[in-house]
């Protein structure tokens, strides 16, 4: 089953085409990465999906979990599409620095909260009840990174990999069916990046997660991909299994240049 | 998290009854209870500006004409219309959440400092509104004669303070008790990064808007009061410089901090007075107390609160503190 679709889209920014003619036809539960080399559109790709951008042409949908039907997202804001189930984390992690751990991902769950500022302000029975509840599901969710121990620290505190994780739970605390992972292992030592792998995979399965990964670190997406699309200059000139796409010759040289290795 | 309801509560009531004995007796005389009032006033509206612009991260510069709005629709209601004091203040505040919402729908949907420009020139447009508008706002003149809180000459100044001093921790507790909550930390997630916030489903533009007429509700209760209490407004009491008094108390308070605003808003207004000799030479020392918080202490009079807490726990603990003590 189609669970994210995007059909040829495409934006330029003036004269200069990002992404041209971008097709992706995620299946539910899959595990699809995004590669290609610095500068060829994979982020544009993620900021068009998740409504940061709007496609100049071309068309996004996304399964709705309320109708069995795709639901075109291309006009709406990047909030609305978080709310239906389209969560990222970012490259250049964008934590709310200056808020402790656990705040960081008590915001990611505001939209399902009912209670109002009202409520709030006049410190009403459902606001303690959802406060209490809130702050178990948070931390939670903390315990699968290993990083509930340090909820009362700030955000910008937090070592290096760590806070690549808190991007990950704050993600996943939206409640999405699809998770757009940003180069999540960017800076990440071997030792780290396999640890990652293995998180990637238990969440996966424990939040029956479709997942699109950009990465550059090649052990970690042949790993656990099952499928790759390499994106060069904003363009799709392959894509396939990981033992496919180590062996196509565009990809080759699109990553090592004209002269195509003998063996690579 | 109750308790902290009962301890601000608690704290206040207290603070207001030692006050008011010490009023009552003559032992604060009447010049600084009514400097205590204003200050309580200065307070409201710069805790106003604190939600904008400490707890929301949006630049506004016309907090004054906010407060300009709430003190002439309270003193108009009360003076043409023999309106009760305690319906005309709210309706003072609602009129200004309107003008709030009139001019944050355009303006917040665009990013950077556009809010500052567009609230600093609405400040200067209801002062000049205010100047132009004849018989209904007394133009130049001004409005004189609105009714105050009591008749009673000999105790007018404590029953103002007493007001004042109520309302302003009703709205402390308001405030505190909405950024300790989840639209609360919709508001600090828009400050630290827009961007992120959007993409966590915060709907950034409602909740700038939220914050954007929650804060001119609160400047124009504030306005209100002022009118009340003084029984004399002039558009010339609220012009650009007001604004930026507010903003002052905000920044050197800490920006997003009650407590720092609080004392802040006391300590600058006592100071007004106290270096009323130097005319119009207090503004020299109001800008350089800025630029140098803002090249030592960004995070102001709280950061330096928070700074001397650690060199006395360090004092106390003396040397055995490892340096590994600090991390958990």
């Amino acid at each position: 089953m189609t669970i994210l679709k995007a059909d040829k889209i495409s934006i330029s920014f003036g004269g200069l085409k990002a992404v041209t003619n971008f097709n992706l036809d995620l299946q539910a539960r899959e595990l699809v990465g995004l590669i290609g080399p610095n500068g060829a559109g994979k982020t544009t790709v993620f900021n068009l999906l998740t409504g940061v951008y709007q496609p100049t042409e071309g068309q996004i949908s996304l399964q709705s979990r309320k109708e069995d039907a795709l639901k075109l997202i291309n006009n709406l804001k990047p909030y609305q599409i978080t709310r239906l189930g389209l969560a990222r984390t970012f490259q250049n992690i964008r934590l709310f620095k200056d808020l402790t751990v656990l705040d960081n991902v008590r915001i990611a769950y505001h939209f399902n909260v009912k209670y109002r500022a009202l409520q709030a302000i006049l410190r009403l029975p459902s606001y303690y009840r959802e406060e209490a509840e809130l702050e178990q599901k948070a931390l939670e969710l903390l315990r699968i990174f290993k990083i509930d121990h340090k909820s009362q620290e700030l955000a910008k505190n937090l070592p290096y990999g760590e806070q690549r994780k808190l991007e990950i739970v704050r993600a996943l605390a939206t409640n999405p069916q699809v998770l757009l992972l940003d180069e999540p292992a960017a800076g990440m030592n071997p030792q780290e990046t396999q640890e990652l792998m293995h998180l990637i995979r238990f969440i996966r399965e424990k939040f029956k997660l479709t997942i699109l990964l950009i990465e550059h670190d090649m052990n970690l997406v042949m790993g656990i991909c099952q499928r790759l699309i390499v994106l060069d200059y904003g363009q799709i000139i392959a894509e396939g299994t990981p033992a496919e796409i180590s062996k196509n010759p565009d990809v080759i040289k699109a990553y090592l240049g004209e002269e195509v290795a003998s063996d690579a | 998290m109750k308790d902290q309801i009962i301890k601000i509560l608690g704290f206040g009531i207290l603070i207001l009854a030692i006050l008011g004995a010490l009023m009552y007796f003559g032992i604060i005389d009447e010049y600084t209870t009514n400097i205590l009032t204003q200050g309580g006033i200065a307070v409201i509206v710069a805790l106003s500006l604190n939600l904008i612009s400490g707890f929301t991260g949006q630049l506004a510069l016309g907090q004054a004409g906010f407060m300009a709005i709430g003190a002439y629709t309270t003193a108009i209601l009360v003076m043409r219309l023999q309106m009760p004091l305690y319906f005309a203040i709210p309706l003072g505040g609602l009129m200004t959440a309107f003008f709030g919402l009139l001019i944050g729908f355009p303006t917040l949907k665009l990013r950077g400092d556009y809010l500052a420009i567009v609230t600093l020139g609405f400040g200067e447009i209801i002062r000049s509104l205010l100047n132009n508008l004849g018989e209904l706002t007394g133009g130049a003149a001004g409005l004189k004669g609105i009714p105050q809180f009591s008749e009673d000459m000999l105790f007018v100044s404590l029953i103002s303070f007493v007001w004042v001093f109520l309302v302003m921790l009703v709205i402390i507790l308001m405030i505190s008790n909405l950024i300790k909550s989840s639209p609360g930390r919709a508001l600090l997630s828009i400050r630290e990064d827009e961007i992120a916030a959007n993409s966590m489903g915060i709907n950034v533009f409602y909740y700038k808007m939220f914050a954007f007429t929650l804060a001119a509700f609160v400047a124009g209760i504030g306005g209100g009061l002022y009118a009340i209490v003084f029984g004399y407004l002039s558009p010339k009491t609220f012009e650009f410089l007001k604004s930026c008094e507010f903003l002052i108390i905000v920044v050197l308070g800490g920006m997003g901090s009650i407590a720092g605003t609080v004392a802040t808003g006391f300590i600058l207004t006592y100071l007004q007075e106290f270096l009323r000799f130097l005319e119009d030479y207090r503004l020299v020392i109001y800008s350089l107390l800025l630029i140098l918080m803002m090249l030592f202490k960004p995070a102001g009079l709280v950061g330096i609160i928070e700074d001397i807490k650690g060199w006395y726990r360090k004092l106390r603990e003396g040397k055995t503190v490892n340096k590994g003590g600090e991390i958990r």
